[in-house]
């Protein structure tokens, strides 16, 4: 139903512009030779009898019109109806206003809608990209006029010397894995501060789908620095029983479902989980973690919306760092980073400083009230840099310069900037930092060294929980195998306890 | 149950020696189609455990795009009955979110092949996560949805996903046939802490099979993982399952006609398979003939035909015969897709070679 017409010269522009049409006009003003609207505009005039009607309860938004609204976008298919209103707003101040000025809208199904004579196109782009909130300064200072949210001594020592362990332990990780000690790992490095802050804005009743590079949020939850060796050497005191590849953590009790492989799987589980949640009218919400690289799975656009529709609680929290593996975000999307992605769906959203602990922190804390008191999703875009590799199977030197690594590293670091703040409260000290430095060191070192000489899980743990319970053709293979094991018990390897 | 037979014989005296001089035969069976089955075990399933709830496209207020799912939306209202929109990797990811937290869902897909948009889902994220996670997030989700093929609906709504979700540790497959198989299988599926794929199949939803009130009782369930025998005999045993065991039971009926004896066994489970109890019939037969809608190459078929001789190879008197839909994509037109579907003389003309009776090798048509 195009009732609009495309401005041919400046004239008709002008004049389009000037005057907004009663119905009776529209057929003398707008006839030319080679347009033929006319069907269009004698059904428009047919229906602009009825356009006195004013059917409020179609847009009644009481709480079970979910149902209700359906078979009324049915039934707006059926009759299109023309409603024209006066309106208010003038358009251009210049002009007198007409008299018979309106303001024409129109129904579809989804709502109702004013229509334009020209053609306007939504820019890909604006002018200005989408700013991120940020606190404190790069040297530690507050911003003068930022708001946030005051943490006290406690949970700002915390929140560093958390961020301290998650560094320390990232690189001698690392480190045992190039030693040939684990068979791989990823770093959080660069993104201390939204691993740590975040967790700290949260409640441990919300429940964590990771990405990958989120320890940081088991970290603060009390997961040990044992456990995490443990897991990462899947010996038999890993809780996930030696089930997973090194960092896909999982822990029940922490509320931090097991990191699954493929990408951006979490964000429609997250829906359901935070659905879930609503259903049990839990003070809670769901929490999903993805990076600039996940946005592009499907899965994104299929949790986002669901989470959208249904009203799950949901808090998205992309960790935009730049990089997906090799792919930089030029190559990512064209739109302005995740933060506009948002709005497409209905979702509100923010972008933040993500190397800002306090931006990070107040930020999650504010999101995190809007999801459970309106519960509905909110997505948190956090700007940050992965400093290091993608994993300890790339290296980044090979497609991103040395000096930008080292810059973010050092003058952007998220640690350092923190530091400063917490030190200039008198809340922390160099000596503080020294010794925190050097036992977080020793403990990792010593965890790693015990994991390294533990028992790897028993033989039985490769056929239990496939299922619920043991299916009669694993329990006969296990049979199998263990007979079979008796009767050569030299060839059997000795590092697989029974 | 027994006191249910009593009551009825009070009260309708005049019956009374009927009904108890015809056991076999109820006469007091009711007829019940697949689909009404289906739709009385998700009922009776979700009022039983406000846990379960129903999420696919147009299970709501479409009733079910099969009708699978009538007034179920009316019943339970949109909380429990959700429609989605169109993103089967998204709704199959948010069952699964879902079920990780402790609901459990039933998730419809229009047709399986739709399902290949969500099989991610389905195997990384449903099938292996109580594994990966060491028993800490169990999965109890059932996916269900016609599998197989239709009336001429073209390749892309007519492929068999038996063999592809068969192989899978960690998943259940169920196959269901008869209405008591529907209504059965699908009550088992949803009390199941597992994950389990549910393969209906299209054509059989407007079927009639009896029902005992046994099969009727709201506590009704079926274990999965045992396959039925659905017709005795001595001389070849015809495995198959869903729509292919109607088949199989007509094709007895006609070799009974010249004089072979076909034991028809209806596999109702293809993960778990019932290894013992084919393997106790073959033993019993010495011939075999597996009967499959899907495609041929790593089908069901194989898989039964691999298990026979691991287990009971000195038993077959007989290469083992194998009957599976055509190596092509499924063709639209009539006579093709008649041609790339087992037809009942298929069955016949398998079994009539596992016994050694002359027949064309070619199935002519």
């Amino acid at each position: 139903m195009a009732i609009y017409r495309l401005a041919r010269s400046r004239t008709i522009t002008r004049f389009l512009k000037t005057k907004i049409c009663p119905f009776e006009n529209i057929h003398e003003r707008f006839i030319t030779p080679n347009h033929s609207l006319f069907d269009a505009y004698s059904s428009y005039k047919t229906l602009a009898a009825d356009f006195t009607r004013k059917p409020h309860e179609l847009w009644d938004k009481t709480a079970n019109i979910l149902a209700f609204r359906r078979f009324e976008s049915a039934r707006a298919g059926e009759q299109a109806e023309a409603v024209a209103y006066t309106d208010d707003d003038d358009d251009d101040e210049n002009q007198e206003q007409d008299p018979h000025d309106v303001v024409q809208a129109i129904d579809f199904p989804g709502g109702r809608v004013t229509f334009t004579p020209q053609i306007k196109f939504i820019s890909e782009s604006t002018d200005k990209r989408v700013p991120c909130y940020r606190v404190l300064d790069d040297d530690g200072y507050p911003i003068p006029g930022s708001r946030f949210e005051q943490v006290d001594k406690e949970t700002a020592v915390k929140m560093y010397k958390s961020m301290v362990t998650l560094q320390i332990m990232d690189h001698i990780f690392y480190e045992a894995q190039r030693q040939g000690r684990i068979s791989f790992y990823m770093t959080s490095m660069g993104e201390e501060a939204v691993n740590i802050a975040t967790a700290a804005a949260l409640s441990p009743d919300d429940i964590i789908l990771p990405q990958y590079r989120e320890p940081g949020i088991l970290l603060w939850r009390g997961f040990t620095i044992e456990e995490f060796a443990n897991q990462c050497f899947g010996t038999k005191n890993d809780s996930g029983k030696g089930r997973q590849m090194p960092v896909h953590y999982g822990s029940k009790k922490h509320n931090f479902v097991t990191v699954s492989s493929p990408i951006a799987t979490q964000l429609p589980q997250a829906a359901g989980i935070a659905y879930s949640l609503k259903m049990d009218n839990k003070e809670a919400c769901a929490v999903a973690f993805t990076g600039d690289g996940g946005t592009s799975e499907g899965d994104f656009h299929a949790g986002l919306n669901f989470a959208a529709v249904m009203e799950a609680p949901v808090l998205f929290i992309c960790r935009n760092n730049g990089w997906a593996i090799s792919t930089p975000i030029s190559d990512q999307f064209r739109s302005d980073g995740v933060v506009v992605k948002g709005q497409a769906y209905g979702i509100r959203s923010v972008r933040i400083d993500g190397n800002d602990t306090l931006a990070v922190y107040s930020a999650i804390r504010a999101a995190r009230e809007m999801v459970i008191r309106e519960q509905k999703p909110i997505l948190v875009e956090a700007l940050t840099y992965r400093v290091g590799h993608h994993s300890t199977s790339d290296d980044s030197t090979k497609y991103r310069p040395l000096d930008e690594i080292e810059h973010w590293k050092t003058a952007r670091n998220p640690l350092a900037r923190f530091r400063k703040w917490v030190q200039r409260h008198g809340w922390w000290t160099d000596e503080e930092e020294a010794e925190l430095r050097g036992s977080i060191r020793k403990q990792v070192m010593n965890a790693i060294q015990v994991a390294d000489k533990t028992e790897k899980p028993s033989l039985k743990e490769l056929f239990t929980d496939v299922y619920d319970r043991l299916p009669s053709n694993l329990q006969e293979q296990e049979k199998s195998l263990s007979e079979t094991i008796k009767k050569h018990e030299q060839d059997f390897p000795a590092d697989v306890p029974l | 149950m027994l006191k249910i037979l009593k009551q009825k014989a009070v009260s309708a005296p005049l019956l009374r020696a009927v009904v108890l001089s015809s056991r076999n035969y109820s006469v007091s069976a009711k007829q019940m189609n697949v689909r009404e089955a289906l739709n009385s075990a998700l009922d009776e399933e979700m009022s039983a455990d406000h846990k379960v709830f129903l999420m696919g496209e147009e299970v709501g207020e479409y009733q079910g795009a099969y009708k699978v799912t009538k007034g179920l939306l009316q019943k339970y209202g949109p909380e429990r009955v959700v429609d989605t929109p169109i993103t089967e990797a998204g709704f199959t990811g948010i069952g699964v979110g879902a079920a990780y937290y402790g609901l459990r869902p039933v998730v419809e897909f229009m047709t399986f092949n739709f399902a290949m948009q969500a099989i991610d889902h389905i195997i990384n994220s449903a099938a292996k996560t109580n594994y990966m996670s060491s028993g800490n997030i169990s999965v109890p989700i059932v996916f269900r949805g016609p599998n197989g093929a239709a009336a001429g609906v073209g390749a892309q709504h007519s492929q068999c996903y038996a063999a592809w979700y068969g192989a899978i540790p960690g998943l259940k497959v169920l196959a269901p046939y008869s209405s008591e198989d529907a209504r059965g299988l699908l009550k088992a599926a949803i009390r199941d802490p597992d994950p389990v794929v549910f393969l209906e199949n299209e054509l059989l939803y407007g079927e009639y099979f009896p029902v005992s009130e046994e099969v009727l009782d709201a506590g009704f369930s079926i274990p999965i993982g045992k396959a039925k025998i659905e017709k005795e005999g001595k001389d070849v045993s015809i495995v198959a399952f869903s729509k292919m065991v109607g088949f199989s039971l007509k094709a007895a009926e006609i070799l009974a006609k010249d004089g072979i004896d076909a034991e028809v066994i209806n596999l109702r489970s293809i993960r778990p398979l019932d290894r013992s109890t084919i393997n106790a019939s073959v033993r019993r037969t010495n011939r075999l003939v597996t009967v499959e809608e899907g495609f041929p190459q790593h089908g069901v078929g194989a898989e039964i035909c691999a298990s026979i001789v691991e287990d009971s190879f000195g038993y077959l008197d007989a290469p083992v015969e194998r009957i599976a839909g055509a190596d092509v994509p499924m063709p639209y037109a009539a006579n093709l897709e008649r041609l790339a579907l087992p037809q009942v003389e298929d069955i016949v003309r398998a079994a009539k070679r596992a016994c050694y009776r002359s027949v064309p090798m070619s199935a002519a048509a």
